[in-house]
Protein backbone atom coordinates (compact mmCIF):
# COMPACT_ATOMS: atom_id res chain seq x y z
CA UNK A 1 0.00 0.00 0.00
CA UNK A 2 1.22 3.60 -1.26
CA UNK A 3 1.53 5.71 2.25
CA UNK A 4 0.27 8.91 1.47
CA UNK A 5 0.74 12.14 3.13
CA UNK A 6 -2.06 13.24 5.33
CA UNK A 7 -2.44 16.88 7.15
CA UNK A 8 -5.78 17.66 9.09
CA UNK A 9 -5.73 21.73 9.91
CA UNK A 10 -7.65 23.18 12.39
CA UNK A 11 -8.51 26.46 12.47
CA UNK A 12 -11.29 26.26 14.98
CA UNK A 13 -11.47 26.72 18.46
CA UNK A 14 -11.93 23.82 20.83
CA UNK A 15 -15.66 24.40 21.97
CA UNK A 16 -18.46 26.00 20.74
CA UNK A 17 -18.93 23.98 17.54
CA UNK A 18 -18.01 20.01 17.20
CA UNK A 19 -15.27 20.80 14.21
CA UNK A 20 -11.66 20.40 16.79
CA UNK A 21 -13.29 17.13 18.45
CA UNK A 22 -14.35 15.89 15.11
CA UNK A 23 -11.20 16.52 13.71
CA UNK A 24 -9.41 14.58 16.66
CA UNK A 25 -11.61 11.92 16.21
CA UNK A 26 -11.15 11.33 12.78
CA UNK A 27 -7.36 11.68 13.15
CA UNK A 28 -7.67 9.11 15.81
CA UNK A 29 -9.59 6.89 13.20
CA UNK A 30 -7.28 7.18 10.07
CA UNK A 31 -3.95 6.89 12.16
CA UNK A 32 -5.15 3.07 12.68
CA UNK A 33 -4.56 2.65 8.60
CA UNK A 34 -0.89 3.38 8.63
CA UNK A 35 -0.78 7.13 6.87
CA UNK A 36 1.99 9.63 7.26
CA UNK A 37 -0.36 11.62 9.95
CA UNK A 38 0.23 15.29 10.90
CA UNK A 39 -1.53 18.12 11.98
CA UNK A 40 -1.83 21.73 11.73
CA UNK A 41 -3.19 24.55 14.35
CA UNK A 42 -3.68 28.26 12.81
CA UNK A 43 -6.23 30.94 13.43
CA UNK A 44 -8.43 30.11 16.46
CA UNK A 45 -6.98 26.69 16.38
CA UNK A 46 -4.30 27.29 18.21
CA UNK A 47 -6.57 27.66 21.36
CA UNK A 48 -7.05 23.57 21.09
CA UNK A 49 -3.49 23.18 22.71
CA UNK A 50 -3.61 25.66 25.06
CA UNK A 51 -3.21 24.19 28.59
CA UNK A 52 -5.52 24.30 32.13
CA UNK A 53 -8.52 24.11 29.73
CA UNK A 54 -11.96 23.66 32.10
CA UNK A 55 -15.21 22.90 30.11
CA UNK A 56 -17.52 22.60 33.70
CA UNK A 57 -19.09 25.47 33.35
CA UNK A 58 -20.37 24.68 29.55
CA UNK A 59 -21.15 20.94 30.16
CA UNK A 60 -18.92 19.33 27.59
CA UNK A 61 -15.70 16.88 27.79
CA UNK A 62 -12.83 18.83 27.92
CA UNK A 63 -11.11 16.38 25.04
CA UNK A 64 -7.91 18.66 25.29
CA UNK A 65 -5.93 15.15 27.29
CA UNK A 66 -6.35 13.24 24.18
CA UNK A 67 -3.87 15.31 22.30
CA UNK A 68 -1.42 13.79 24.49
CA UNK A 69 -2.67 10.11 23.70
CA UNK A 70 -1.56 10.65 19.77
CA UNK A 71 1.76 9.71 20.08
CA UNK A 72 0.54 6.29 21.24
CA UNK A 73 -1.14 6.24 17.84
CA UNK A 74 2.32 7.38 15.76
CA UNK A 75 1.06 10.84 15.22
CA UNK A 76 4.11 12.91 16.36
CA UNK A 77 3.90 15.96 14.57
CA UNK A 78 1.49 18.74 15.18
CA UNK A 79 2.44 21.91 13.50
CA UNK A 80 1.25 25.26 15.43
CA UNK A 81 1.41 28.56 13.54
CA UNK A 82 3.71 30.82 14.97
CA UNK A 83 1.75 34.21 13.58
CA UNK A 84 -1.59 32.88 14.99
CA UNK A 85 -0.11 32.28 18.73
CA UNK A 86 1.47 36.06 18.84
CA UNK A 87 -2.32 37.27 17.18
CA UNK A 88 -3.79 35.73 20.03
CA UNK A 89 -1.34 37.04 23.01
CA UNK A 90 -0.29 33.57 23.12
CA UNK A 91 3.70 31.71 23.58
CA UNK A 92 5.00 28.41 23.60
CA UNK A 93 4.53 28.45 27.53
CA UNK A 94 0.52 28.55 27.37
CA UNK A 95 0.35 25.34 24.89
CA UNK A 96 0.06 22.09 26.87
CA UNK A 97 3.41 19.64 26.68
CA UNK A 98 2.41 16.83 24.34
CA UNK A 99 5.26 13.91 23.97
CA UNK A 100 5.88 11.34 22.41
CA UNK A 101 8.52 8.10 22.27
CA UNK A 102 10.82 7.95 19.15
CA UNK A 103 11.02 4.61 18.31
CA UNK A 104 14.38 4.65 16.25
CA UNK A 105 16.08 6.80 18.76
CA UNK A 106 15.61 3.76 22.27
CA UNK A 107 12.00 5.73 22.84
CA UNK A 108 13.24 8.78 23.76
CA UNK A 109 10.78 11.19 24.78
CA UNK A 110 10.64 14.41 22.42
CA UNK A 111 7.91 16.78 21.92
CA UNK A 112 5.56 16.19 19.21
CA UNK A 113 4.40 20.45 19.01
CA UNK A 114 6.59 22.49 16.74
CA UNK A 115 5.68 26.08 16.26
CA UNK A 116 6.51 27.45 12.48
CA UNK A 117 5.94 30.33 10.69
CA UNK A 118 3.57 31.14 8.20
CA UNK A 119 5.51 30.47 5.38
CA UNK A 120 6.90 27.32 6.97
CA UNK A 121 3.33 26.26 7.60
CA UNK A 122 2.61 27.08 3.36
CA UNK A 123 5.43 24.67 2.81
CA UNK A 124 4.42 21.40 5.02
CA UNK A 125 0.88 21.95 3.09
CA UNK A 126 2.54 22.07 -0.30
CA UNK A 127 3.98 19.05 0.67
CA UNK A 128 0.91 17.28 2.05
CA UNK A 129 -0.91 14.62 -0.20
CA UNK A 130 -4.20 14.96 1.40
CA UNK A 131 -5.34 18.31 3.05
CA UNK A 132 -8.30 17.90 5.46
CA UNK A 133 -9.39 21.33 6.96
CA UNK A 134 -11.78 21.32 10.06
CA UNK B 1 -32.24 -2.23 27.32
CA UNK B 2 -30.44 -2.12 30.42
CA UNK B 3 -27.96 -4.12 32.77
CA UNK B 4 -29.73 -5.04 35.97
CA UNK B 5 -27.12 -4.65 38.99
CA UNK B 6 -28.38 -5.39 42.77
CA UNK B 7 -32.00 -4.31 41.73
CA UNK B 8 -30.64 -1.31 39.91
CA UNK B 9 -30.55 -0.71 36.03
CA UNK B 10 -28.07 0.91 34.03
CA UNK B 11 -28.82 1.92 30.84
CA UNK B 12 -26.69 0.39 27.58
CA UNK B 13 -26.93 1.05 23.60
CA UNK B 14 -27.73 -1.62 21.40
CA UNK B 15 -24.07 -3.12 21.64
CA UNK B 16 -23.87 -3.19 25.41
CA UNK B 17 -22.02 0.01 25.86
CA UNK B 18 -23.26 1.75 28.73
CA UNK B 19 -24.81 4.99 28.23
CA UNK B 20 -23.99 6.72 31.11
CA UNK B 21 -20.17 6.20 32.05
CA UNK B 22 -20.71 7.44 35.56
CA UNK B 23 -22.93 4.31 36.51
CA UNK B 24 -19.89 1.87 36.13
CA UNK B 25 -19.31 -0.23 39.53
CA UNK B 26 -17.22 -3.37 40.29
CA UNK B 27 -20.09 -5.31 40.39
CA UNK B 28 -21.86 -3.95 37.04
CA UNK B 29 -18.26 -5.15 35.72
CA UNK B 30 -18.99 -8.69 36.79
CA UNK B 31 -22.85 -8.44 35.17
CA UNK B 32 -21.32 -7.34 31.89
CA UNK B 33 -18.98 -9.53 31.55
CA UNK B 34 -21.08 -12.60 32.50
CA UNK B 35 -23.67 -11.04 29.36
CA UNK B 36 -19.75 -11.44 27.39
CA UNK B 37 -19.02 -14.79 28.48
CA UNK B 38 -16.31 -13.86 29.94
CA UNK B 39 -14.91 -15.03 33.54
CA UNK B 40 -13.47 -11.70 35.46
CA UNK B 41 -10.34 -13.13 37.24
CA UNK B 42 -6.88 -11.10 38.21
CA UNK B 43 -5.69 -11.00 34.77
CA UNK B 44 -9.07 -9.29 33.31
CA UNK B 45 -9.00 -7.11 36.04
CA UNK B 46 -5.74 -5.73 35.61
CA UNK B 47 -6.82 -5.07 32.03
CA UNK B 48 -10.01 -3.49 32.67
CA UNK B 49 -8.29 -1.39 35.15
CA UNK B 50 -5.46 -0.33 32.90
CA UNK B 51 -8.15 0.90 30.46
CA UNK B 52 -10.26 3.04 33.23
CA UNK B 53 -7.10 4.55 33.83
CA UNK B 54 -6.24 5.47 30.18
CA UNK B 55 -9.53 6.80 29.98
CA UNK B 56 -8.63 9.09 33.05
CA UNK B 57 -5.59 10.51 31.73
CA UNK B 58 -6.44 10.74 28.03
CA UNK B 59 -10.32 10.81 27.95
CA UNK B 60 -10.36 8.16 25.21
CA UNK B 61 -10.36 4.58 25.00
CA UNK B 62 -7.57 3.45 23.01
CA UNK B 63 -8.21 1.34 19.37
CA UNK B 64 -6.62 -2.29 19.83
CA UNK B 65 -2.91 -1.85 18.50
CA UNK B 66 -2.44 1.14 20.97
CA UNK B 67 -4.01 -0.87 24.10
CA UNK B 68 -1.79 -3.70 23.42
CA UNK B 69 1.57 -1.70 22.87
CA UNK B 70 0.43 0.23 26.22
CA UNK B 71 0.30 -2.71 28.18
CA UNK B 72 3.46 -3.91 27.08
CA UNK B 73 4.62 -0.76 28.08
CA UNK B 74 3.80 -0.94 31.50
CA UNK B 75 2.84 -4.85 32.57
CA UNK B 76 5.90 -6.41 29.94
CA UNK B 77 6.05 -8.13 26.20
CA UNK B 78 4.42 -11.58 28.03
CA UNK B 79 1.44 -9.87 28.37
CA UNK B 80 1.21 -7.04 25.80
CA UNK B 81 0.69 -9.39 22.76
CA UNK B 82 -1.62 -10.10 20.86
CA UNK B 83 -2.22 -14.19 21.54
CA UNK B 84 -2.37 -13.15 25.50
CA UNK B 85 -4.68 -10.12 25.29
CA UNK B 86 -7.27 -12.08 22.67
CA UNK B 87 -7.14 -15.16 24.84
CA UNK B 88 -8.34 -13.29 27.49
CA UNK B 89 -10.67 -11.66 26.06
CA UNK B 90 -11.86 -13.38 22.47
CA UNK B 91 -13.74 -10.95 20.93
CA UNK B 92 -11.46 -8.17 20.92
CA UNK B 93 -9.43 -6.83 23.76
CA UNK B 94 -10.43 -2.90 23.32
CA UNK B 95 -13.95 -3.88 22.57
CA UNK B 96 -14.88 -6.66 24.87
CA UNK B 97 -12.47 -5.25 27.65
CA UNK B 98 -13.47 -1.74 27.00
CA UNK B 99 -17.31 -2.52 27.22
CA UNK B 100 -16.78 -4.10 30.99
CA UNK B 101 -14.93 -1.13 31.96
CA UNK B 102 -17.91 0.87 31.37
CA UNK B 103 -16.09 2.89 28.62
CA UNK B 104 -17.23 3.88 24.91
CA UNK B 105 -16.49 1.68 22.05
CA UNK B 106 -12.94 2.34 21.10
CA UNK B 107 -12.26 5.26 18.74
CA UNK B 108 -11.80 3.81 15.09
CA UNK B 109 -13.30 0.68 16.45
CA UNK B 110 -15.90 -0.34 13.59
Amino acid sequence: MTIKNFLYVNRKAPYGTIYALESLEVVLIGAAFDQDVSLAFLDDGVFQLTKGQNTDGIGVKNFSPTFRALGDYDVTKLYVEAESLAERGLTADDLQEVMYEDEDDDWAEKPSIKIISRAEMADVMAGADVVLSF
Amino acid sequence: MAYEVNGTTVEHDEEGYITNLSEWTKELADVIAKAEDVEMDDERWEVVNFLREYYDEYQIAPAVRVLIKAVKKTMGPEKGNNKYMYELFPYGPAKQACKIAGLPKPTGCV
